[in-house]
């Protein structure tokens, strides 16, 4: 089992979340869609890496499911959609790119802290791939924090949703993994495109979060 | 599938989801109403049927007294919430808050959610359980977005934003558990069922469960609602239709303190991993606390209701937290309680929030003068939750109080001190409410009573008599929670 795969397997975990840093210092919208896209690649890479090493082939759908649905169809969806809401200049953080990359490294060696000792007992990669996971999910937590636009938080939860979709394959043979990826991109293409997005629109036209929090519950 | 309890399981997620379809044709308004409440009916019996026939667990399914009771009592309210839903939607109709395309996407959903709590209840798969949890929330924030006014996409989005968050965290704590089972139970479906996961659980690594309650209890508890991770819920109830408000409080929330319960069940029969009680006891006593001063400054009649909401949840989750079988039952007791009567009291909010043609509470007055039923419905659903005598949340109040002084009297302090602070809000509200000079509009009003009443009934019958079979069915449960 430790062979070249193996080693694969690793390299595409450790890429995922060199990408997830990559995604806290974009600036640009269209920067923040095409980094995204390639995490959900290098996700399907990874899952697709598992499925030949656990021997499991349903697993080749989830890698499917990220590499046509969260690589393609969503960031070209989310890239016509701000291309018709005319809001592609740069995003908007609330904290500078350089505390917030501060943050993330505190965050990924929580996560390591956390994770590995925990699962000393296990076997080697399962207890590893947990660790990047945790780590890609709390850098999107972070993502989610730093952006103030409802584009780049939405991108900030799909990249916190590759990370468990990374757990979860990670694990070996685990049941559900495709009904769970599949339940989840349900959740992202209604929130994403049937509902939000356009209602946010119709009522404010914008899509910077900033402007849904004037109120604050008590006035009327 | 000629087993009777396999059929009536089946009755109970197959007819919410054949109304779901028929719903979103369009049927046009009445029909639709009807069609719900019948689907909800429906539903509510197949659930009775299943107290008389149980279903052996299956992989997928399973079917104990702890999920039977709260199956029951979820589609019950489910039913009396889709009879309310029919005089509510009615008048949103005739006032044009919403239009006819609105109205069956909201049955539709309506009873998607039902059967996502159904399912939620009666999955015997911990990654089951997650996705109708989710499915449930995505159907919620679609309903609390449905007015599509600048302050109900705010509470939509923000309960989106938090409740996502809170269902990935508890994905994770959910394949933490797998992790945990898979080395003992070996791998595919049997690792991550209920009733193989509590057999086996004292094989399974401690530390692994640990870091997953960890991570459930923040992800789930989200859902409930507790303190630090509540900020979503008075928005959501406040904004949304109230049939919605009134599902939210009464149902969604038990539901997912009924995840947190099985995996806190999952950590006691381990017995080596560390005892999840003073974490919950923490967070409820907060959410007691904080939730109790917070309703002081409430200026909103929902979002008030909605504290209260929180509050007792933070009762509940306390309840839990202690452990043992009184306080378990109490616990029990507590959430049926709350279900019935926060449901009731929103159903009155609902209708004078129609009436009165605003939900500021200083706009609302004198209610049982220009309104009686409504204005006496009010007054008596807030006598109940505030816990006077001889109410049902006056005795599981009780309960946990006394239990809280036998075991640990420094606690029962800022347990008492929470309960007092909030009764004085609520006194001080119900009465401007409910008293004095009518103001607002003043309006008859065809309001549907029996939903109501059914449930305030059913609270004071309980407060003065349980019956023999459900306090021993409670105390079966109690045990079983550790």
């Amino acid at each position: 089992m430790h062979g070249l795969l193996f080693d694969l397997a690793h390299l595409l975990a450790g890429m995922m979340l060199v990408i997830s840093f990559m995604l806290l210092y974009q600036r640009a919208m269209f920067g923040v869609l095409n980094t995204f896209a390639l995490h959900a690649m290098v996700l399907a890479a990874a899952v697709a890496c598992q499925a030949l090493l656990q021997d499991a082939p349903h697993l080749y759908i989830t890698a499917g499911i990220a590499f046509a649905f969260k690589g393609l169809f969503i960031p070209l969806a989310l890239h016509r959609i701000v291309q018709r809401l005319e809001i592609h200049r740069s995003v908007e953080t609330v904290i500078g790119v350089g505390p917030t990359m501060l943050a993330g490294v505190g965050l990924v060696a929580l996560a390591v802290l956390v994770v590995l000792p925990v699962t000393a007992r296990s076997a080697p990669l399962a207890a590893e791939d947990l660790a990047f996971a945790l780590s890609v999910i709390l850098l999107g937590l972070l993502m989610m924090i730093t952006r103030r636009n409802a584009v780049t938080q939405v991108v900030g939860f799909m990249s916190l949703e590759n990370g468990l979709i990374l757990a979860a394959a990670g694990v070996k043979g685990m049941p559900l993994v495709v009904e769970i990826s599949v339940a989840f991109s349900v959740l992202i293409a209604f929130i994403v495109f049937g509902v939000f997005l356009f209602r946010i629109r119709e009522r404010f036209d914008t899509l910077d979060v900033h402007y849904l929090e004037n109120f604050r519950g008590e006035r009327r | 599938m000629n087993d009777p309890g396999a059929i009536a399981l089946s009755a109970v997620l197959g007819v919410p989801v054949a109304a779901a379809a028929v719903l979103a044709l369009p049927l046009g308004y009445r029909l639709g109403a009807r069609l719900n409440t019948l689907a909800a009916l429906l539903t509510f019996l197949a659930a009775v049927a299943l107290i008389g026939a149980r279903p052996a667990p299956g992989p997928y399914l399973q079917v104990d007294d702890f999920s039977l009771y709260l199956v029951v009592l979820t589609t019950f309210v489910g039913f009396t919430t889709a009879v309310f839903s029919a005089s509510y939607i009615d008048h949103e109709l005739d006032v044009g808050n919403l239009t006819p395309v609105y109205v069956r996407f909201y049955h539709a959903m309506y009873q998607v959610l039902i059967f996502a709590m159904a399912l939620a209840l009666t999955a015997n798969n911990i990654g089951l359980m997650w996705v109708a949890i989710e499915v449930a929330t995505l159907t919620t924030v679609l309903m609390v977005g449905i007015y599509r006014t600048h302050e109900a996409i705010e509470a939509a989005w923000k309960y989106f934003i938090l409740g996502s968050v809170g269902i990935a965290l508890a994905l994770f704590g959910t394949i933490l558990v797998y992790f945990a089972a898979q080395p003992t139970v070996g791998e595919g479906t049997d690792a991550m069922a209920w009733t193989t996961l509590v057999a086996r659980a004292g094989d399974f690594d401690p530390a692994v469960l640990n870091l997953a309650f960890v991570f459930l209890l923040l992800g789930y508890g989200t859902k409930v609602g507790l303190a630090p991770l509540h900020a979503w819920l008075p928005d959501a109830h406040a904004e949304g239709p109230t049939p919605i408000s009134a599902v939210l409080s009464g149902l969604l929330l038990n539901v997912a303190l009924y995840a947190v319960l099985r995996f806190k069940m999952l950590l006691a029969a381990n017995g080596e991993a560390f005892a999840p009680g003073p974490l919950m006891v923490t967070m409820g006593l907060s959410s007691l606390l904080f939730a109790a001063f917070m309703l002081y400054r409430r200026r909103d009649i929902k979002r008030f209701f909605a504290y209260s909401s929180i509050e007792h949840m933070g009762i509940i989750a306390f309840a839990f937290g202690m452990g043992g079988p009184l306080a378990n039952f109490a616990g029990l007791l507590h959430m049926t309680m709350h279900s019935l009567t926060k449901s009731a009291i929103f159903f009155a909010v609902g209708h004078i929030a129609q009436v009165k043609g605003t939900q500021k509470i200083a706009d609302i007055g004198g209610l049982t003068a220009s309104h009686p039923l409504l204005g006496w419905g009010l007054v008596l659903g807030v006598v109940a939750i505030a816990g006077m005598p001889p109410l049902g949340i006056f005795m599981s109040e009780f309960l946990v109080v006394s239990s809280t002084f036998a075991r640990e009297p420094l606690l029962a302090l800022p347990l008492v001190a929470g309960l007092l602070v909030g009764v004085g809000a609520l006194v001080l509200r119900v009465q401007a409410l409910a008293f004095g000079a009518p103001r607002g509009g003043m309006a008859p009003t065809r309001a549907s009573y029996a939903p109501l009443f059914a449930h305030l009934g059913l609270v004071a019958v309980a407060g003065l008599y349980l019956p023999a079979p459900l306090v021993a069915w409670f105390r079966h449960v109690a045990g079983l929670l550790g």
